[in-house]
């Protein structure tokens, strides 16, 4: 038997809040991530994924703080990414309480610093994501949010990430990732049939279907899903805890037609995986 | 309040699992001293990474007499993924290393051409034992491993887990120790749910 896929919800991080980029406007803001967490803990998520989109020297101590207040509530396993370069950043984060780190622009540039981290924290401690866009028919791995080609092809790279002892890897499809319309299973059986490490999946998201249909497809370790969870779970929220200026849109009936969304337990009913 | 020593030897992030057991309104000692460790009610070996780096950083801070000391005590002893496979004979992660010996058997490396490495992720933990209450049969437990434990003594075997094939012993339960492959504190409500049932046989809280 395999384990099953988990499913992650990916909450993406700038400064004290979660964000959703949203179409070319920008990053808007959702609430505290902390409190989506602990949310989606209670409704029975595998797994967390924090990923600080804006990651700067100055914002460091922000995260810092929010990572302890999510960690004490949830008793899953917590990712957190973004912006990771020294082995002395990676010790601060899972002293804080996560359990794994991702890794990735430091990573392309010192591939070295893998192997560094995998031997001081062990190999199931160091995740590398990484980011893809399809080139001239092929799959290239980029960095800064699809923004800087990297000139590796991904799958070298993939190869590269797994001797050098990372314990898995979250691939993220830039071209898939915020459109809702499913996921990249070219690029992911690309990936995932060559490597023997564990492969999450992002981005793509939108429809129950779309994750049932990755997992029956390709099983995949896991499957990361943001704005669908994000969009279900912000109903929950006291608006007291919503920020200011954005609740009548992020809870206004009529804008939220237009969002895809579903919930942890209507998702695992579907796949059959409680 | 019944204090839980939760061993501290460099090896792993000790954040879940003290915080799993303040869930449990037990109170955590994270310590390496003697006294403490013999002072406490119960002990958790907890642990991630690698067999040979864990057993020299135990002989470092002279805890393997230590720990043998405290199962003599007859007091609860848990080990949860590194710090089950420490209770083993042996392991030969990157080369023969010798383990704590508490229970007969040795480590191994998940093998096999389709198999990857480490099985990672939620999986079924199967009961094979009569003693009940403590897991529900067939219940998820979250694994990250490369390597699993054969005890030599079947009877030993508390839970197993099936992973693309390959059968192996998930937990241990011989008198006051008990193993988990499986991280607990990582396991949501079934692993809480675990960690009460197991202080509540064992320490009566």
């Amino acid at each position: 038997m395999n384990p099953k896929s988990r499913i992650i919800p990916k909450l993406d991080i700038k400064g004290d809040s979660l964000v959703k980029g949203v179409n070319l406007e920008g990053l808007r803001v959702l609430g505290r991530p902390e409190i989506f967490a602990k949310l989606y803990y209670e409704a029975g998520a595998d797994e967390l994924y924090y990923l600080d989109v804006v990651a700067s020297l100055y914002g460091q101590n922000t995260l810092y703080e929010i990572i302890t207040k999510t960690a004490k509530n949830i008793f899953i396993p917590l990712t957190v990414g973004g912006g990771i370069r020294t082995v002395k950043e990676i010790k601060k984060i899972l002293s804080l309480g996560a359990d794994k780190v991702s890794i990735n622009s430091a990573a392309i540039k010192n591939p070295d610093f893998i192997s560094q981290a995998t031997e001081i924290f062990g190999s199931s401690t160091i995740c590398v994501l990484m980011e893809v866009l399809k080139k001239n028919g092929k799959y290239f791995a980029f960095t800064e949010n699809g923004r800087n080609f990297t000139g590796k092809l991904a799958l070298d790279w993939a190869r590269e990430v797994e001797k050098r002892g990372a314990g898995e890897i979250i691939l993220t499809s830039i071209d898939y990732e915020g459109m809702g319309l499913g996921f990249d299973l070219e690029l992911l059986n690309l990936i995932s049939k060559n490597v023997k490490i564990p492969v999450v999946i992002n981005g793509g998201a939108g429809l129950v279907e779309h994750v049932e249909q990755v997992i029956n497809k390709c099983n995949p370790s896991g499957v990361a899903i943001s704005s669908a969870f994000h969009y279900f779970y912000i109903n929950k929220i006291n608006k007291n805890d919503l920020p200011e200026g954005n609740k009548e849109y992020l809870q206004g009936k009529r804008e939220q037609t237009k969002l895809k969304k579903f919930s942890i337990k209507k998702l695992k009913e579907r796949i059959n995986i409680i | 309040m019944k204090r839980v020593a939760i061993i501290d030897y460099n090896t792993s992030n000790l954040f879940s699992i003290t915080n799993a057991i303040y869930k449990m309104n037990l109170s955590p000692v994270t310590t390496s001293n003697r006294n403490k460790i013999l002072n406490c009610d119960a002990l958790i070996l907890p642990g991630v990474g690698s067999f040979q780096f864990a057993m020299g950083n135990i002989r470092n801070f002279f805890l393997d007499h230590t720990l043998v000391e405290f199962v003599k005590t007859g007091k609860p002893f848990l080990g949860i993924c590194l710090g089950f496979q420490l209770l083993f004979e042996s392991s030969d992660e990157v080369e023969f290393t010798k383990g704590l010996g508490l229970i007969k058997g040795k480590v191994i490396k998940i093998k096999g051409d389709n198999r990857k490495v480490p099985h990672l992720g939620w999986n079924k933990v199967f009961i094979n034992s009569k003693r009940p209450n403590l897991i529900k049969d067939e219940s998820y437990f979250y694994f990250v491993h490369s390597y699993y434990a054969s005890p030599k003594f079947k009877d030993l075997i508390f839970s197993k887990t099936t992973y693309q094939g390959l059968d192996f012993c998930s937990s241990v339960k011989k008198d006051n120790l008990f193993g988990c492959q499986f991280h607990p504190e990582k396991s949501g409500k079934n692993g809480l749910s675990f960690l009460h049932n197991y202080f509540k046989s064992e320490l009566n809280v």
